[in-house]
C-alpha cells in the first residue's frame, strides 16, 4: 500500500491504496463518486472517462502512481459552459436510456467542444468512437453534440 | 392468503387484464414493504403514494434498465390522475410476488418479453383513476359539493362554482380515510393528455443519468461492505478441484478466499484487490463433466441434424410433397453464433444476510426466481428475503435469469463467508463475455419454390438449444417444442400454402438465455432473407411482393406500407452506389418493418447509411421512448448482425472483452427515421420488437449490391 494525494473536483483527498491500482477504482472505491463507470477495464468502452488536466483520459488505464499533481475532473465536477451547454442537450434529445455509458459519452463530448466549437459528423467519429453505447444512443449523441455546439456559438 | 380472506376486504382489489385480482393493498405489510412510502400520506393502492409535498409516486414493477418502463408506467398513472408530469416520479417495486406479479407470466413478479407496458395499461389506468375518485371524493366533502361538480386538470382539484381549489398533496390525509371505490370510470382515449402526446412527458431517470448521480448497483458502499470477484471455471460445467490462494491473500485488500460450487471468490475490501486477488490464485479445474465441444464441431453437427426432418413446430398443406413437385428449389442455409449480451454494467448485485433474513438490492429483473433461488441457499423462505430493484445498466435479457445464475452465486458468497457480511458480487466484462448464458447457437436449413410469381412451398429446419429445458419456465415447452426457439417461424405472415417448420433441440453444456428479441433473432433473419431471396428469383419488388402475401395480416401490411412511404421506396436497385433492402417481423405483439440502405463498404462490412422504420405498437404510450427504442434496437440488432460472435474453441469462449467481442460505435450507426403507426390496439412492447428486421433489410440491400445474403453470421467474421 502507498499512501497518495490527488487532486479531484479542486480538491485534495488522500487515499492508501495500491501503487498499480487504476485512477478508476480509487475515484470509485476510495471516493465513492459513482459517476465514472466500470465497463471493461482495458480502455475499450470510455465508461471510465475522465478530465486529467483537461484531457480526456481513461481512468481504468491511469495507475494511480501517474497522476501526480495533475488536476482530475470527473462528471461531478464538470462546470464548463461547454460542459453545461452538453449536459443540457443531452436533456432536450433525451439521449440516455440505459445510462450506464453516458458519464463517459458526455466527458467525451465536452472535451470534444472545448477543442472544436463546430465539429463536423467526421469530427464527432474521431472523437466518440472511443465510447460504447450497448443500447446506442448514438443518433441521440450526435444531434445533441450538434445542438450543444449551436447553443454554444449563440 | 386469497381475494376472498375477510381482512383483506375491507380494501378495494385492483382487476387486471385476465380479469384476475392482481394487487391488493396491505396497510400493514404494504407500508413495511414499499420502498420509499415515508411522507406518503395517501396510498390507495400497490402502485400509487400521494405524499403531502404534492408528490406522486409510481412503484414501478419493472426494471428500468433503460426501455423507459419507469416513465411509461408513471405515464399512464398521471393520466388517469390527471396530474401534472412534474410532480410524478417512480421507484422500483420491491419483490412481493402477490402486489406486484407480471400479469403475463402468472403469478412471477419479473420483466421480460417487452411485457412492461402491455401488462400493467389496465391495471395502472385502473390505480391512477382510483387515486383521482378518491382526492376528489376527499374535496368533494371538505368542500360540501358533488363530486361530479369537481375538475381535476393537471394536478389541481378545482369547484369552479365556487372558484375553490387545492392539490393532491392537501387533499392526500383526507383520502387516505375513505373507503376505495370498487368501480371507477377509465378516461376516453380523445381525452388523453400525456398518453400519445408528443413532448409533454420527458424520462423521469434522465437528469440523474447526465450528471452522475444516477445510482446502480456497482455503486452501492455500505461499511464493512466486501467487493467480491469468483474466478469461474474456463469451460461450462468445470469445478475448481485444487486451489492454492496463498499469493493471493498476500494481496493488501484480499480479505478472504472460498471455493463455491461456481468458481472461487476473493473478498476483498474493494475491486482492485479483488481483481488482483483473483489473477492470483492457482486454481487446477477438474473438467471431466465440462462441455469440451467447439463452435465448428457443433457447427457440424448440426448441420448433419438439419438434414434430417425434426419435430413438426408448424406445419400447412405438404411442404415435402409440393418441394418434390416444384421444378426449381432454392435452398439455403443460416448459420448463427453464440452471442453474448454485453450490457455496459456488467453483472453485480449486494447482499446483506444476517443468519436470519437477507437483504438483496441489485438490478433485478425476475424477483420471484431470484427471490426463491437466494432463500433455498441460505435456508430461509422467500418472504424472508427482501429485493430493492435498482436500476440497470442495461439487460438486453441478461439480467432475467430462468436459473437465477447472479443470485445463485451471491447467496453461496454470503453464506461461505458466514452471516453479518455484507457482499458485493461484481462480475468483470471478462466474466460477462466468457460466462455463457448466449443466444444459442443455430442452423436454418431452408428450402422454398416459387411459381406463377409467387411462393408456392417453404420448409425451414430448425436446430440448436432450447434454453427454457430445466429451467423455471421449461411448462412452456409443449410437445418436445421450446416455442421460443421457433417464435417467428412456425407461423409466418405470409399465406403460403405448403408450409413446415420443424426443429431439432440439441443438447449441449453451454449454458445459454434469452437475447434481446428471443428466437426472432434467428427466425427474423432467416425467414426474411429468405423470403427476399424467393421473391427475387420470383421476379417480384420486395414490398410489393411481401404486400400481396400479406393477406391476413393487416398490421404487419401497414407498417410496410408505412415504412415505403416514409422511405419513398422506389425499388431495391442501387442508385449511385446505394440499395435498398426491406424486411418486416411482428414480434412481441408489435410489428416492425424496416427499410436500409447500404452501400458496400470499405471492406469492413457493409456501410449503412440510414434505416428507416416504421412501428405499430397499439396505443403509443411515449412516442419518444418508443423512437428511442427503434433507434436503440436498430444499433443493438445491426451491430450483432455484423460483428460479434462467440466462437467456442475446445469447450472454452474465445473473446474476452470488446477489443475481441465487437460493438457497435457510433461511426457505424446509421441514421434513422421512425414513424409510430398510429392504432388503438392495446399498447404492446418495443423493447425488443426494433431489433430483428434490421439484420435482414441490410443483408437484402446486400444482395442488390451483388453480394449473396450472408448465411453466416456475423458478416464481418474475425475467425473466419
Amino acid at each position: 500500500m502507498a499512501k497518495y494525494s490527488i487532486s479531484v473536483n479542486g480538491q485534495t483527498h488522500h487515499v492508501d491504496v495500491l501503487p498499480d491500482t487504476p485512477l478508476l477504482w480509487v475515484i470509485r472505491d476510495s471516493l465513492q463518486f459513482t459517476g465514472t463507470k466500470f465497463g471493461c477495464g482495458i480502455a475499450q468502452c470510455g465508461a471510465c472517462t475522465v478530465f486529467l488536466n483537461g484531457q480526456p483520459t481513461r481512468s481504468c488505464q491511469t495507475a494511480i502512481s501517474d497522476v501526480g499533481d495533475s488536476k482530475i475532473t470527473t462528471i461531478e465536477g464538470v462546470a464548463s459552459k461547454e460542459a453545461k451547454a452538453v449536459q443540457a442537450a443531452w436533456v432536450a434529445h433525451q439521449v440516455p436510456q440505459c445510462g450506464y455509458c453516458q458519464s463517459g459519452q458526455i466527458m467525451s463530448a465536452v472535451a470534444l467542444l472545448t477543442d472544436n466549437k463546430k465539429p463536423t459528423d467526421s469530427d464527432i467519429d474521431d472523437a466518440m468512437s472511443g465510447n460504447l453505447c450497448r443500447c446506442a444512443t448514438y443518433v441521440r449523441i450526435r444531434a445533441a453534440i450538434h445542438d450543444a455546439a449551436k447553443s454554444l456559438e449563440g | 392468503m386469497t381475494i376472498h380472506d375477510t381482512k383483506l376486504s375491507r380494501r378495494s382489489l385492483l382487476q387486471g387484464t385476465a380479469g384476475l385480482i392482481v394487487a391488493f393493498y396491505l396497510p400493514r405489510i404494504g407500508k413495511a414493504e414499499a420502498a420509499t412510502d415515508e411522507g406518503a400520506a395517501f396510498a390507495p393502492n400497490a402502485f400509487v403514494r400521494v405524499a403531502p409535498d404534492n408528490t406522486v409516486t409510481v412503484l414501478a414493477k419493472h426494471i428500468e434498465m433503460g426501455q423507459g418502463p419507469y416513465t411509461g408506467l408513471t405515464t399512464i398513472v398521471a393520466e388517469e390522475m390527471d396530474a401534472d408530469w412534474s410532480q410524478m416520479r417512480a421507484e422500483g417495486a420491491p419483490a412481493n410476488n402477490k402486489l406486484y406479479n407480471n400479469l403475463a407470466f402468472g403469478p412471477i413478479q419479473g420483466t421480460g418479453g417487452s411485457t412492461a407496458i402491455a401488462n400493467s395499461f389496465d391495471q395502472l389506468r385502473k390505480a391512477g383513476a382510483t387515486a383521482r375518485a378518491m382526492l376528489v371524493q376527499a374535496a368533494a366533502e371538505s368542500w360540501n359539493v358533488a363530486p361530479a361538480e369537481i375538475a381535476v386538470e393537471r394536478g389541481v382539484v378545482r369547484h369552479a362554482k365556487s372558484g375553490r381549489q387545492t392539490t393532491f398533496g392537501q387533499l392526500a390525509q383526507a383520502a387516505a380515510k375513505l373507503p376505495v371505490p370498487q368501480n371507477v370510470v377509465l378516461k376516453k382515449p380523445e381525452d388523453f393528455k400525456l398518453i400519445g402526446k408528443e413532448g409533454v412527458v420527458t424520462r423521469l431517470d434522465i437528469p440523474s443519468k447526465t450528471n452522475g448521480t444516477a445510482q446502480f448497483t456497482i455503486d452501492i458502499h455500505e461499511p464493512n461492505m466486501l467487493t467480491v470477484v469468483v474466478a469461474h471455471p474456463p469451460r461450462f460445467g468445470g469445478k475448481a478441484a485444487k486451489v492454492d490462494d496463498s499469493e493471493a491473500r498476500k494481496i493488501a485488500g484480499v480479505v478472504d478466499v472460498k471455493t463455491l460450487p461456481s468458481g472461487v471468490a476473493v473478498y476483498a475490501t474493494s475491486m482492485w484487490p479483488a481483481i488482483k486477488g483473483r489473477e492470483a490464485l492457482k486454481i487446477e479445474w477438474d473438467d471431466s463433466a465440462a462441455e469440451k465441444r467447439g463452435s465448428a464441431q457443433l457447427l457440424a453437427e448440426y448441420r448433419a441434424l438439419a438434414q434430417k426432418p425434426g419435430a413438426i413446430a408448424g406445419k400447412s398443406g405438404d411442404a415435402d410433397a409440393a418441394l418434390a413437385k416444384a421444378g426449381k428449389v432454392v435452398e439455403a442455409e443460416y448459420v448463427f453464433p453464440y452471442l453474448a449480451h454485453g450490457p455496459m454494467e456488467p453483472l453485480d448485485a449486494y447482499l446483506l444476510w444476517d443468519g436470519q433474513q437477507a437483504h438483496a438490492r441489485y438490478g433485478c429483473q425476475f424477483q420471484t426466481v431470484d427471490q426463491g433461488a437466494i432463500a433455498g441457499i441460505l435456508g430461509l423462505k422467500p418472504e424472508q428475503v427482501k429485493i430493492d430493484m435498482l436500476l440497470a445498466g442495461g439487460s438486453f435479457g441478461r439480467r432475467a435469469q430462468a436459473n437465477a445464475q447472479l443470485v445463485a452465486e451471491l447467496a453461496n458468497v454470503a453464506k461461505a463467508i458466514g452471516p453479518g457480511k455484507p457482499v458485493k458480487l461484481v462480475f468483470t466484462r471478462e466474466d460477462d463475455i466468457q460466462g455463457g448464458y448466449y443466444r444459442p447457437m443455430f442452423v436454418h436449413r431452408m428450402r422454398g419454390a416459387v411459381a406463377d410469381g409467387k411462393i408456392v412451398a417453404w420448409s425451414d429446419t430448425v436446430v440448436g438449444q432450447s434454453f427454457m429445458a430445466g429451467s423455471a419456465f421449461e411448462a412452456m415447452i409443449k410437445d418436445g417444442i421450446d416455442p421460443t426457439m421457433v417464435e417467428g417461424s412456425r407461423k409466418l405472415l405470409y399465406d403460403i400454402a405448403d408450409f413446415q417448420c420443424d426443429v431439432h433441440t440439441t443438447k449441449v453444456g453451454i449454458p445459454t438465455l434469452w437475447w434481446r428479441s428471443v428466437g426472432h433473432t434467428h427466425t427474423g433473419y432467416a425467414v426474411e432473407t429468405f423470403v427476399d431471396e424467393l421473391l427475387q428469383s420470383a421476379g417480384k419488388d420486395p414490398v410489393a411482393g411481401r404486400l400481396e402475401m400479406l393477406g391476413e395480416s393487416k398490421r404487419a401490411a401497414g407498417v410496410l406500407r408505412a415504412v415505403a412511404d416514409l422511405a419513398k421506396w422506389s425499388g431495391p436497385e442501387p442508385v449511385n452506389g446505394r440499395a435498398r433492402g426491406v424486411a418486416v417481423v411482428e414480434s412481441f405483439g408489435t410489428f416492425v418493418a424496416q427499410i436500409a440502405e447500404v452501400s458496400a463498404g470499405n471492406g469492413d462490412g457493409p456501410h449503412v447509411h440510414k434505416v428507416w422504420c416504421a412501428v405499430d405498437c397499439g396505443v403509443a404510450i411515449n412516442p419518444d421512448v418508443i423512437r428511442a427504442q427503434m433507434e436503440g434496437g436498430i444499433g443493438y440488432g445491426l451491430g450483432h448482425i455484423l460483428f460479434a460472435e462467440v466462437p467456442i474453441d475446445g469447450g472454452r469462449p474465445v473473446p474476452k472483452n470488446f477489443d475481441t467481442y465487437r460493438s457497435l460505435r457510433i461511426n457505424e450507426m446509421p441514421e434513422v427515421e421512425v414513424t409510430i403507426v398510429a392504432s388503438s390496439e392495446k399498447p404492446s412492447g418495443v423493447g425488443e420488437p426494433g431489433v430483428p428486421p434490421v439484420g435482414p433489410a441490410v443483408a437484402n440491400a446486400m444482395a442488390r449490391l451483388g453480394h449473396e445474403r450472408p448465411r453466416q453470421l456475423p458478416f464481418v467474421r474475425a475467425t473466419a
